[in-house]
């Protein structure tokens, strides 16, 4: 793996040899401790687990709910984005450094308050209540958790794009008869667009992979709003460690496959922009 | 990063807002940045507001005694000593791993850096569960880690092994774009000048690299100090032995003992604000010592 070029640097095997032994003893040989377990079972023990009527109904959650919170995200992180560089406003500076809030608070308390709020005495929930809407405790409580975990994705990938942009180019379109919406649509939104679908991708990653600010606001009835990070902790909870790790084998092959589209997006992206300048 | 060049930026942006060709009229202004607010509202600043609300709700002395349970303080001290263990070892492996990628060529190294990113991908309950495959009962080492009366699982040590497992990418992805950015010039002359491999490291990359390196300390530590998931699987929850911070908030959550439940959590909320603060000071450094290597 190791092969030097002329570089007078030392240190160089010391520090891969300890990289690669970390990352071994830490990451890649417990992973690999998945993927044997799993080949234990036969075909059919591994389908009867993870394609399972209760399993698949996880899936559909997971993902459907992941997908709505990103996209909620996309939306309003571009909007955020726009808003913190384009604008000035009082407080902007403290809602700035707030938006990593999600990245800092754990998960637990995240979930705990999300609950409190929403649920049918919650400040909000109880406004919605007599409309006859339940956000905690159903499927709208997990897009609610995950929207909230996802959130600082999109604006921090977008916001330096936003940043960077030169106005000669909007200036250029406005000078060319281009209207505000023009120029947005046609000048600004191309050049953010691979930013904020990096930012969609790993919020939608985060978001397939929590536990810890869903299980509090989603109730948990299986068939229902039971994620599928939660079936794997009930079935370790029975005992059942081979329909545990087949589950996440499962979960681990879907995230590796959307890791590397991440990581080919940045290059993509990262690519995209030297050429530009 | 909107602190660089501050000056010209501001006087640009300032130019590009009063423009009118290049902004947007006053009221659609003002609709973007109160429904940009109305969402932050919905998502960040209420959730904030009801931890300490709640945790206040049943008056100080409630508040005061939950935080002053033995369980909770024994919850608060195992989270600290698995940051304290957690937090230094990657940082290690941080600087390791970004002064390979970062100032050597060989085959392989796009693969290393996404290997680096694996644990970010991976769902914090299957952190825990793989640790469990290994040393659980039922695991590879299980049989013989009870022979030898030793805990991993259920256990202190699986606390910490899970711990810097969901914190491992954090300061090696801090340092390595930096690390590249800077390249190796400063570190060659150092050589020439006949330093050695060590005096390199302390005297010139690490203080090029100490706001990046404090920087990934700090997301790595909040991350340790706050990990449910993955520590959940592990823990066992036996109160006032394997439980940490979170995990005492989600017992007392679930004994509906809400006060002491948020009372905890809003220590846990107060450190993640406390964080956010450095986490800004520590931009704003970095901001202005990359303003300074510019000017040079």
């Amino acid at each position: 793996m190791a092969k030097k070029h002329n570089n007078v640097l030392p240190g160089f095997n010391l520090s891969l040899g300890f990289t690669i032994f970390y990352l071994s003893l830490i990451v890649l040989i417990p992973l690999s401790a998945a993927f044997i377990k799993t080949s234990t079972l036969s075909l059919h023990e591994f389908w009867v687990a993870v394609a399972s009527p209760r399993v698949v109904a996880s899936y559909k959650l997971t993902f459907g709910a992941s997908l709505i919170g990103a996209s909620i995200n996309a939306i309003f992180g571009l909007l955020t984005a726009w808003v913190l560089t384009r604008y000035t406003f009082t407080g902007k500076r403290i809602i700035d450094a707030l938006v990593d809030l999600p990245f800092a608070l754990p998960t637990a308390v995240a979930g705990i308050a999300l609950t409190a709020i929403y649920a049918p005495n919650g400040w909000i929930g109880s406004l919605l209540a007599p409309h006859g809407i339940k956000v905690a405790f159903t499927p709208i409580g997990v897009v609610i958790a995950l929207t909230f975990i996802g959130l600082p994705f999109v604006v921090r990938t977008v916001q330096p794009i936003l940043e960077d942009l030169e106005a000669e180019t909007e200036e250029a379109a406005a000078s060319l008869g281009a209207n505000r919406w023009q120029t947005f649509t046609k000048i600004i939104f191309p050049a953010i667009a691979p930013a904020l679908l990096t930012g969609f991708s790993l919020a939608f990653a985060r978001a397939i992979g929590e536990y810890g600010s869903v299980i509090f606001i989603a109730g948990n009835m299986p068939m229902v709003s039971e994620i599928t990070p939660l079936i794997i902790i009930t079935k370790l909870e029975q005992y059942d460690y081979a329909g545990a790790t087949a589950v996440a084998v499962v979960m681990l092959l879907i995230s590796f496959v959307l890791l590397l589209a991440i990581n080919g997006l940045q290059w993509w992206n990262s690519s995209r922009n030297t050429r530009a300048i | 990063m909107s602190e660089e060049s501050t000056t010209q930026f501001s006087k640009y942006s300032a130019k590009v807002a009063k423009s009118r060709a290049t902004s947007e009229p006053t009221w659609i202004r003002w609709t973007l940045i109160t429904t940009a607010l109305l969402f932050l509202s919905l998502f960040l600043f209420m959730p904030l507001a009801a931890v300490f609300t709640e945790a206040l709700r049943k008056g100080f002395d409630t508040y005061i005694s939950a935080l002053a349970d033995a369980d909770a303080l024994s919850a608060m001290k195992l989270t600290f000593i698995a940051a304290l263990i957690a937090v230094p070892l990657n940082l290690v492996f941080g600087v390791a791993a970004a002064w390979a990628i970062a100032k050597f060529e060989f085959r392989g190294k796009s693969i290393l850096i996404t290997l680096i990113d694996l644990p970010f991908a991976v769902s914090p309950v299957i952190a825990g569960l793989i640790y469990v495959l290994i040393f659980g009962l039922q695991g590879w080492f299980g049989g013989w880690l009870s022979d030898h009366d030793f805990k991993v699982i259920f256990a202190i040590p699986g606390i910490v092994l899970a711990t810097i497992f969901v914190t491992f990418p954090f300061v090696a992805r801090e340092l390595i774009p930096l690390m590249q950015a800077q390249g190796k010039d400063e570190e060659e002359a150092a050589l020439v000048l006949g330093a050695s491999g060590w005096q390199i490291l302390w005297r010139v990359t690490l203080p090029n690299i100490k706001w990046g390196l404090l920087y990934g300390v700090i997301l790595t530590n909040a991350r340790a100090m706050g990990e449910f998931g993955a520590v959940s699987v592990v823990s066992g929850h036996i109160r006032g032995m394997t439980n940490t911070m979170p995990l005492h908030v989600e017992i007392l959550y679930n004994e509906y003992n809400y006060a002491a439940a948020f009372a905890v959590a809003s220590v846990l909320a107060l450190l993640a604000l406390v964080t956010l603060v450095l986490k800004s000071i520590v931009e704003w450094h970095a901001a202005r010592s990359a303003r300074a290597i510019e000017q040079n």
